[in-house]
């Protein structure tokens, strides 16, 4: 099945979500990126350029790494791992970053803007940036920037602007705003590269384009490894770009897919950031598509939460929620406290260490393969490597080494 | 239409309409209410009252501090066409509602015109609902005689403009320059030549915002456009000094 067959009329639509709520000044601008997308997806030789690029520059293929400690550990099915934590920069994201350098490139645009929420995109875009020779500015909420410090670091020393965004709840959802601000000033000699599978048409489309590359590599290196296509695939959803990276390679498959979502400290917390797993989400329509959203009944957004700042945003990509409400992909979420014990388990036994945002799929397939039979296969995105969130992690495990070094550091610099 | 009807009577008697902006609930309801007031001391055609909201993406600094400030103080939409009914009671100028359409689409479309209606509303603008999307929402204007407000923007093509001008009611809302509220606009050839491309594609008259702030621009803008669009202007004013200020600067801009 192709997920982009659009009815007429209904381009950019997927079922009732998506479509394209911005501005009329911007109108024209989207239109010029839709067709220059367009001509690229139908240019077989854009996604051979594409895929020799991720080959030299990125490490692509990634590999797929079975877990043998944890699934005997567990006792269930057969854990195997899709290592994008082993592209340049550390995740998924450059996928999709330089994927739209190609077409930044091609708009004849010189310089790039983009939100993020934990920093991988922001780090990402920064360094496809300095590749390609465009000036750079990153959005980042005033709260990530404080908890994602190390990122924030990469990013000014590749040549990127980091503006801290004091408006609102100050993370991943006010990023957004200030780009599309940004933007509506900007767009004659700027792209935005907008990080996940969210946003208007064509940006769910054309980032699910390039992380597809997750799904076609990871199910022929499945049937390698495991000798059979996964029973299940499982991979954090925050906007949604990792997870409807791996499931397009298994659409048309008899497997069962699994979106995680932050569940924080629970369902009736109200400090999640979990739109389909649990019931708190309705939808509505902002930053431009229309989506299930964390929001009130007066449609104004809700705070979220989770430990992982890529996964703490209010909206998800409508695609995905499409697939939900088809039964094609099931949706769970993992509590902070899961993560953190999954978290330790798995760098105990596999010395693994997924960012706090993919031990969330880690988090859900470590549950439920214990109740899976031993001849069937499980698939877990590894979306990203987690050394990035030392300081978080350090935190959570109150590890006293890690607090004299920093206190040690700190006068060291004359605190 | 109404609001199409009274903007042409008011054209007989004056060369340039004034159309002011109030966030709902910025700073209160009480401070909104003096500020009306003195716009209708100053003669003000029409005022936008916007319904405030979480994410105002197309606004500037100073607005978005004002939405997200009446969102944080409870401001509801039920407050806000509340508001909005006192106002069309007492004052004459005609009234619009402002604001995102994610407010409109959660309380439902239907129940949205409705309630504008009763409030005695003569229109809305919701600058991020494109033309394509808005189809059902205009429909149920009609029958209310509600103006549905439609962009036109200086990025826009000529197939765009037709397009925009097709889908207006009421005047168009033509926006001076790219970007958000509250910026300077150069007031120049490029404008004027924008306003005169607007004229090609609707015979309804045309009002300029974004950047509007002072007497030299509606000098500017007087036998080109129909209305001015007087927005961050205004807030600045009263958050620098509340009524004497607001006063002092519908002075100079109409003295």
């Amino acid at each position: 099945m192709s997920l982009f067959d659009f009815a007429d009329g209904r381009e950019g639509y997927y079922g009732d979500y998506g479509g394209t709520f911005l501005p009329e000044i911007l109108a024209t601008t989207v239109e010029e990126l839709r067709l220059c997308f367009r001509k690229c997806k139908e240019d077989p030789t854009f996604w051979a350029e594409f895929v020799e690029l991720m080959r030299t520059y990125s490490g692509r293929p990634t590999p797929v790494s079975y877990l043998e400690n944890l699934s005997n550990k567990l006792g269930g099915a057969r854990i195997y791992v899709k290592r994008e934590d082993l592209n340049h920069t550390g995740s998924h994201k450059i996928n999709n970053v330089m994927g739209q350098g190609l077409i930044c490139k091609r708009l004849g645009k010189k310089r790039v803007i983009a939100e993020t929420g934990a920093g991988q995109h922001g780090f990402a875009t920064a360094t496809m940036a300095a590749r390609f020779g465009f000036d750079c500015k990153i959005y980042m909420g005033a709260v990530d920037v404080a908890r994602q410090r190390p990122n924030v670091f990469w990013m000014e020393n590749l040549g990127a602007e980091v503006i801290a965004v004091q408006d609102g709840q100050r993370t991943l959802k006010d990023a957004i705003n200030e780009c599309l601000r940004d933007w509506v000033t900007n767009m004659g000699d700027t792209h935005y590269v907008l990080g996940t599978a969210c946003g208007p048409h064509p940006f769910p489309e054309m980032v699910s384009f390039f992380q597809a590359i997750i799904g076609k590599e990871a199910r022929q290196q499945i049937i390698q490894e495991a000798g059979k296509l996964p029973d299940r695939v499982y991979a954090c959803v925050g906007g949604g770009s990792n997870a409807i990276g791996i499931f397009q390679g298994f659409m048309d498959d008899n497997v069962e897919l699994i979106g995680v979502e932050a569940g924080g400290h629970g369902p009736d917390s109200g400090l999640h950031a979990s739109r389909l797993a649990y019931k708190d989400a309705s939808v509505g329509v902002a930053q431009g598509f229309k989506t299930y959203f964390l929001q009130n009944d007066d449609g104004n957004m809700l705070e979220t939460h989770s430990i992982a700042a890529g996964l703490d945003y209010i909206g998800i990509n409508p695609i995905l929620s499409d697939l939900w409400e088809k039964d094609r992909v099931r949706f769970e979420a993992a509590t902070d406290e899961m993560v953190r014990d999954t978290l330790k388990l798995v760098m105990r036994t596999e010395g693994l260490i997924p960012a706090l945002e993919s031990t969330h799929a880690f988090a859900l397939a470590v549950a439920e393969a214990p109740k899976m039979g031993k001849d069937e296969v499980i698939l877990i995105n590894q979306s990203g490597r987690g050394d990035k969130d030392i300081f978080t992690v350090a935190d959570t495990i109150e590890d006293d080494h890690w607090k004299a070094f920093i206190k040690d550091k700190a006068v060291e610099y004359g605190a | 239409m109404v609001l199409e009807q009274y903007l042409r009577e008011r054209l007989q008697h004056k060369d340039l309409l004034l159309m002011t902006h109030v966030v709902c609930g910025y700073p209160s309801f009480e401070d909104n209410w003096r500020e009306l007031e003195i716009m209708a001391e100053f003669g003000v055609d029409m005022v936008e009252l916007q319904f405030p909201f979480s994410e105002p993406s197309a606004d500037g600094p100073l607005f978005v501090k004002a939405n997200q400030q009446a969102v944080a103080d409870g401001v509801r939409p039920a407050d806000c066409f509340e508001f909005m009914r006192k106002v069309t009671e007492h004052f004459s100028f005609k009234v619009l509602m402002m604001g995102y359409y994610n407010t409109a689409f959660k309380m439902g479309h239907e129940s949205f015109i409705k309630k504008l209606s009763a409030a005695g509303g003569c229109g809305y603008i919701l600058p991020d609902l494109p033309v394509e999307e808005a189809g059902e929402l205009h429909a149920l204007s009609k029958p209310e005689e509600l103006a549905p407000i439609v962009l036109m923007t200086p990025t826009n093509t000529d197939v765009r403009l037709k397009v925009l001008g097709a889908a207006a009611e009421g005047f168009i809302y033509a926006v001076a320059r790219k970007g958000v509220t509250g910026g300077h606009t150069e007031m120049g050839d490029d404008l004027k030549a924008f306003i005169a491309h607007c004229r090609q594609h609707t015979q309804l008259p045309i009002a300029v915002g974004f950047g509007v702030s002072q007497k030299s621009d509606l000098d500017f803008l007087r036998g080109k456009a129909d209305i001015a669009i007087i927005g961050t202007a205004a807030l600045k004013a009263w958050e620098d000094g509340g009524e004497d200020s607001l006063q002092a600067f519908f002075s100079g801009l109409l003295g």
